[in-house]
């Protein structure tokens, strides 16, 4: 470790080897990751049969009775790990979203993708009359077809920018929400039920079926986020000055939207579309880390942290009554989007 | 004009008749420039001249419809991008930095063509970095948010990082547009002592006093061609630039650097 000139530490493995460490972020990640799992055991040993945190943890390892091995690794483990790879993921799209666009708005949420991907699933819902599998086809194909739609409506002379990425995708988002009406309001009425389950996104009764193929995913697009981050930290500073450091901006950026969609994609399959999260987890953790820039890794696990404890309120608020995830998130990401509108904007910049 | 196309060249960057068009309009063709080695070219000419969209080319942000950009007598787009990166550093019009990035860690960011997964900070990187702070006088600002500070200062935050990529050719798309008197003078002056220390500097100006005191060599344009190019001394009279800008002017000798001064009749 040595620390030089800048304001990190650096770690020397001879010549060829050299990493920046810093502080703060590596702390706060830590930390991130602390919350995380302490929300993660009192959800396993809390509902309708309270198991105490040692027996969870015991059960987690393997050692408890069966009892609470059942409840803890069967019932309730899918559940929580849906939760956060699902707000993993969340957290990590929209940090490469937002840093994209260069702007706190740019997240999946504003530009359209669950909107789209709401589209794709109740036509299948309600004009096919599919379900599971086939309604998770039609969201990905509905979401990743709006956020080509966006991508390419916003690609003028050679490049995209950023502001136009999010006013495109606003236009489309409304000209979607409204398709998602018209095709609610001429649907039969059980079609209408269900598909106003999926759209509010839930993490209702998750198995291993459900964990299952979110695992994978991650395990696939998780060690991307590496190049991303360098690639980001060149786009931030503007496309030109992208250009001069020897980046390929265009072909960078269509690579880390795709990225990003990929990730929502995979969560909007597994437990529908659930707001505000992927807008949310990236701005607090840069401001909690201080960095210049979002952090990947504590957006991540800051996205995380937040699906644990809106699904957790969502389950224990109203007693009897588990709300769906997507209602807390929302009612927590629109608060924060209130705040952040106001302050950040009243600024007055660039945005 | 003479514009040396057939003579042997040995201007490591040159544009070759090209042809430079956005979408449908045309802005410039035919053009051909050479960059003189180890010479601070200013190109100057009227708003949409086509001065900006030549610097474009030059750095391969712009691919030419036709002709060709050869860096080292090399087509510049068939090189890998971070080859030429470390050959030759730019300084755009406008750039972003990142809330709450600090000086020393966006001049940092200058380092990018060096750096790879695991080797993130060489002492290399260490040493660029503290020489670019030293060169543009901005050491004791390192730790301070780039928020914070004054145009001008911000401007050689910006150098600094170009410095920081080591190219020995450096183009700057007009350095001084957004700056007071003061602090165009402290940058031109920054300019002309990176030139003297050995590097190829080309700048789009608009100020044209600017350019004829600082600058080795003079590219005047208009509507997307050449119209002069040589040192300022020899090429620039009041005929040159009621041709380029359409202004009558008479050029004076300035009385503090001896080099031709434009002034409006």
């Amino acid at each position: 470790m040595s620390a030089g000139v800048l304001s990190v530490r650096v770690l020397r493995v001879g010549e060829s080897v050299s990493l920046r460490v810093r502080r703060r972020p590596v702390v706060v990640g830590f930390v991130l990751v602390a919350v995380a799992l302490g929300l993660s055991v009192y959800s396993l040993g809390t509902g309708e049969f309270s198991i105490p945190p040692g027996t969870v943890v015991s059960a987690l390892l393997g050692g408890s009775d069966p009892a609470s091995a059942f409840i803890v690794r069967d019932l309730r483990l899918p559940r929580v790990l849906c939760a956060i790879f699902v707000g993993v993921a969340l957290g990590l799209s929209g940090a490469v979203f937002q840093s994209l666009t260069r702007n706190p708005l740019g997240s999946p949420d504003i530009v359209g993708f669950p909107q789209g991907a709401s589209v794709g699933a109740l036509i299948v819902i309600t004009m096919l009359s599919g379900s599971g599998l086939a309604v998770s086809l039609g969201a990905m194909c509905g979401g990743a077809l709006t956020a080509l739609a966006v991508y390419l409506l916003s690609f003028k002379r050679g490049g995209t920018s950023g502001y136009r990425l999010i006013l495109i995708g606003i236009a489309i988002s409304f000209l979607l929400v409204s398709v998602t009406d018209f095709l609610l309001a001429r649907a039969r009425i059980e079609d209408a039920q269900e598909a106003t389950r999926w759209l509010l996104g839930s993490l209702n009764g998750r198995n291993w079926d459900d964990v299952r193929p979110l695992a994978i995913s991650l395990l696939v697009f998780l060690p991307l986020a590496i190049p991303a981050g360098r690639a980001l930290r060149a786009l931030e500073l503007g496309d030109d000055a992208a250009h001069a450091l020897g980046l390929r901006v265009e072909r960078s950026r269509l690579a880390l939207i795709a990225l990003a969609v990929g990730l929502v994609s995979v969560t909007t399959v597994a437990v529908g579309p659930i707001g505000f999260i992927a807008l949310t987890a990236p701005q607090i953790a840069r401001r909690i880390t201080g960095t210049a820039g979002l952090p990947l890794v504590c957006s991540a696990l800051m996205g995380a942290v937040l699906v644990l404890a809106a699904d957790l309120a969502a389950q224990r608020l109203v007693p009897d009554r588990a709300l769906p995830v997507g209602v807390m998130s929302g009612l927590f990401g629109g608060l924060y989007l209130a705040w952040l509108l106001s302050t950040e904007w009243r600024k007055g910049r660039r945005g | 004009m003479a514009k040396g196309t057939t003579r042997m060249s040995t201007a490591p960057l040159r544009a070759e008749s090209v042809t430079l068009a956005y979408d449908a309009r045309v802005v410039a063709e035919g053009l051909s420039v050479d960059i003189p080695e180890g010479g601070f070219t200013a190109i100057v000419g009227p708003n949409a001249c086509g001065k900006s969209t030549l610097l474009r080319a030059l750095v391969r942000m712009l691919k030419p419809r036709a002709g060709s950009v050869l860096l080292d007598g090399v087509e510049i787009s068939s090189l890998p991008t971070k080859q030429v990166a470390r050959r030759l550093g730019l300084l755009p019009q406008s750039s972003i930095a990142p809330d709450g990035i600090t000086v020393v860690d966006l001049v940092a960011r200058g380092r990018h063509p060096y750096q790879r997964l695991l080797r993130q900070w060489s002492r290399e990187d260490e040493r660029a970095v503290e020489e670019a702070m030293a060169a543009t006088h901005i050491q004791e600002l390192a730790p301070r948010l780039v928020d914070e500070l004054s145009g001008g200062q911000r401007q050689r935050v910006w150098i600094a990082m170009a410095l920081a990529q080591e190219t020995p050719l450096l183009l700057l798309d007009e350095p001084i547009t957004f700056l007071d008197i003061a602090h165009q003078v402290e940058i031109m002056d920054l300019c002309a002592k990176l030139h003297r220390e050995g590097r190829t500097l080309v700048a789009v100006l608009h100020d044209l006093n600017h350019a004829c005191r600082y600058a080795t060599h003079l590219i005047a344009m208009r509507d997307g061609a050449v119209v002069a190019e040589g040192p300022p001394a020899e090429i620039v009279s009041a005929e040159l630039v009621e041709r380029v800008f359409g202004l009558k002017c008479l050029v004076v000798a300035c009385p503090a650097s001896g080099a031709p001064m434009v002034v409006p009749a």
